[in-house]
């Protein structure tokens, strides 16, 4: 992964002391990438759906409409929106408790997304998951888990059993810096280089673990790529705010995984716009270092890349506007579910539907 | 039929079911080439091979978690936690993803798989190796939890936990291992969830698990020679729990003793004297009774442990007491 494996990390600093990380400029390099004209405007139309779920998630937060915490990803919307294009349909995707855009990416259709935020019985699970656990088998997205690290471990025996299976399938892991600080991460990528397991790990560094700079916690500049030649594998280090550049990882990625040569890592450098979870206003985070990351935002630089390459604006307004009406749409439909009845309570315990544990 | 041991039973229970099933795998430290630390798993390697006999590192969240990743996506896999005082550095993906992926995504997701471990004392391992963990296990929704006492039962409940949809933990107890017993031939599958009548008895009703049941079978032979007839039953699975042929038990001999192997509190016949309580109170003709190891960490000391873990003695002597 030579081609991709340049450091795209800020201005160097000594750990424990950067209390500010600035984006690098965006590489206008990757105008030329060999990208097609319709895998770009599908990367445009996924980062898009990210952001308006994301958004009208906050919104109906602030209408009281949605229980419970949840963490949003906006800001973070490339590195979903890449591996939802480069996956196959059949590929397997395990995210974290960020997962709402690793969900829609998949092709989840928006409606049962939000039903599941508003506790509705039309949600994906059936209101029994929330916001942190968003699964849907049939797209391939095999879960959204909140422990962090036991999802790399269980990517790892996906891949495994594809492997055994020989289908082809990889199996994608995704999740932030501060999963790289526990062992479960270490087991797992440890665990799919000894078996040479067509597994990808896909660190998301927005540079925070919850409310601390990872660089506080961490000794290393980067906290998954600089981990990677302990277990021998190959790592990728990637403007995580560019669509391209984690789009052309992910198939370098992919295709060494589907090859049967085994996992490897790709660390996205990105930036939440908004605090960890609804609860935290993020204000651990310097103005001049917010500034700087809300100027390197995905999306407005990736419409302006299109537009270089010869999209019109009135296409990409399109595509803004059809995302648009399709969240709308969504949430109405939504809104009008049903709750849950009292009976779900005490289903799907089991295989056989039920909750009994005693006869 | 032939004189089996509880060591070889584990193997020939798995073999059963990966010749059957080509889906079935088996992974864990050092079960394959070594054919496990206690032996049980001998002889795996040789018939299935390195694909689905797979030595693992020293990572029982990776084991675990792969297992489950495994599973979710078609296969059965069978996981190795050799000890099983190892699971409280796995528990997380015991507790809070194999065991509630199925509710949590509301059907979606199952789980098909065994985690087999070495349970239990009495073998002189001190306070780390040497736990009985049951309990744990019995307090987390999702999960089912066996735990054979004999040969022939650790081959047919292995082959119903392998065929078994959920998923299920699988405890052998290491003070069992050198046990023996005649077990027929040919292919052996029990059902999760019956409890079995040992002994018939009109005085009292002696419940027990996994080493505890034989001791609890020469207590009851003890007892008989001073005139209390003990029922003994033998309960191999706490989830399921067979509270029916406990409960019919009790209504009959309107005493209930528990003999447990875990500490105290909250030991799983807690659970089993408070479903009595509240289900056959009105046929109890006297407290229900608790024998357990006591809430204390496991001593190392032949002397200690033999005196923390129920023993016949202290099982004949507390039923001499409490019926007298």
């Amino acid at each position: 992964m030579t081609h991709i494996a340049k450091s795209t990390s800020p201005r160097q600093v000594e750990y424990g002391q950067h209390d500010v990380i600035f984006p690098e400029a965006f590489d206008h390099g990757f105008d030329h990438a060999e990208i097609s004209i319709s895998t770009r405007l599908d990367l445009y139309r996924k980062q898009q759906e990210i952001r308006q779920l994301e958004k009208r998630l906050y919104d109906l937060f602030l209408q009281n409409l949605i229980n419970g915490t949840s963490h949003l990803a906006i800001g973070m919307e490339a590195a979903g929106a890449a591996f939802g294009v480069a996956l196959n349909d059949d590929d397997y995707s395990f995210a974290t408790y960020r997962g709402h855009g690793h969900t829609i990416a998949r092709g989840v259709p928006p409606e049962p997304i939000i039903a599941e935020m508003l506790g509705r019985s039309t949600g994906l699970l059936g209101g029994k998951g929330g916001s942190m656990h968003l699964t849907s088998v049939e797209h391939g997205m095999m879960g959204s888990y909140a422990i962090i690290g036991a999802h790399l471990c269980i990517a790892n025996g996906a891949a495994w059993s594809a492997k055994l299976r020989n289908s082809g399938q990889v199996a994608v892991a995704f999740f932030g810096d501060g999963t790289t600080n526990i062992g479960a991460f270490h087991e797992a990528v440890n665990f799919a280089a000894v078996y040479d397991l067509p597994t990808v790990f896909v660190c998301e560094n927005n540079l925070y673990m919850e409310y601390t700079s990872i660089g506080q916690v961490t000794p290393v500049t980067n906290p998954a790529a600089d981990r990677a030649p302990a277990y021998g594998i190959p790592a990728a280090l990637v403007d995580g705010n560019d669509a391209d550049a984690v789009y052309l990882a992910a198939q370098e990625a992919i295709a060494r995984a589907r090859a049967g040569d085994g996992p490897s890592i790709i660390e996205t450098k990105t930036y939440r716009h908004g605090g960890h979870s609804r609860a935290d206003p993020g204000t651990y985070r310097s103005q001049e270092e917010l500034d700087a990351w809300m100027a390197h935002d995905p999306i407005p630089m990736y419409h302006q890349r299109l537009l270089r390459i010869g999209v019109s604006e009135r296409e990409l307004t399109e595509i803004e506007m059809s995302v648009a009406a399709a969240i709308d749409v969504a949430t109405e439909a939504a809104k009008a579910a049903p709750s849950p009845s009292p009976e779900a309570l005490w289903t799907n315990v089991w295989a056989d539907g039920g909750w009994q544990w005693r006869n | 039929m032939a004189q089996l041991t509880y060591r070889a039973a584990v193997a020939r229970g798995i073999a059963q079911e990966m010749r059957r099933d080509s889906s079935v795998l088996f992974l864990g430290e050092d079960v394959a080439g070594a054919g496990g630390v206690f032996k049980t798993t001998a002889g795996l390697l040789e018939e299935f091979g390195p694909v689905r006999v797979v030595d693992t590192p020293i990572s029982e969240q990776a084991i675990l978690g792969a297992a489950m990743g495994a599973a979710m996506t078609g296969m059965r896999p069978i996981a190795e936690i050799m000890f099983s005082d190892f699971f409280a550095v796995c528990w997380d993906m015991v507790v809070n993803e194999i065991a509630k992926a199925r509710y949590m995504t509301d059907g979606q997701v199952a789980c098909p798989l065994v985690i087999r471990s070495g349970n239990g004392g009495s073998v002189r391992f001190g306070a780390q190796h040497s736990q009985s963990v049951e309990n744990w296990a019995m307090a987390v929704p999702g999960i089912k939890v066996v735990a054979p006492a004999y040969p022939r039962d650790v081959v047919g409940l292995m082959a119903a936990a392998i065929r078994d949809p959920d998923p299920v933990l699988f405890f052998e107890h290491k003070g069992l291992l050198a046990s023996k017993q005649d077990v027929e031939d040919g292919e052996l599958v029990d059902e999760l969830g019956k409890a079995r009548t040992l002994r018939q008895g009109t005085d009292c009703t002696i419940v027990a698990l996994a080493l505890m049941v034989p001791r609890a079978l020469e207590a009851a032979e003890v007892l008989a020679t001073e005139g209390i007839d003990c029922a003994v039953l033998d309960l191999r699975s706490l989830v399921p729990l067979d509270t029916t042929t406990i409960l019919d038990s009790v209504a009959s001999t309107s005493r209930l003793f528990t003999v447990e192997e875990n500490p105290q509190a909250c030991g799983w016949g807690a659970e089993v004297a408070s479903i009595a309580a509240n289900e056959v109170f009105w046929d109890l003709d006297g407290p229900i009774v608790r024998i357990t190891t006591p809430h204390i960490p496991l001593p190392a000391s032949d002397i200690l442990e033999d005196l923390a873990i129920p023993s016949v003695t202290r099982i004949v002597e507390t039923i001499r007491t409490a019926m007298g």
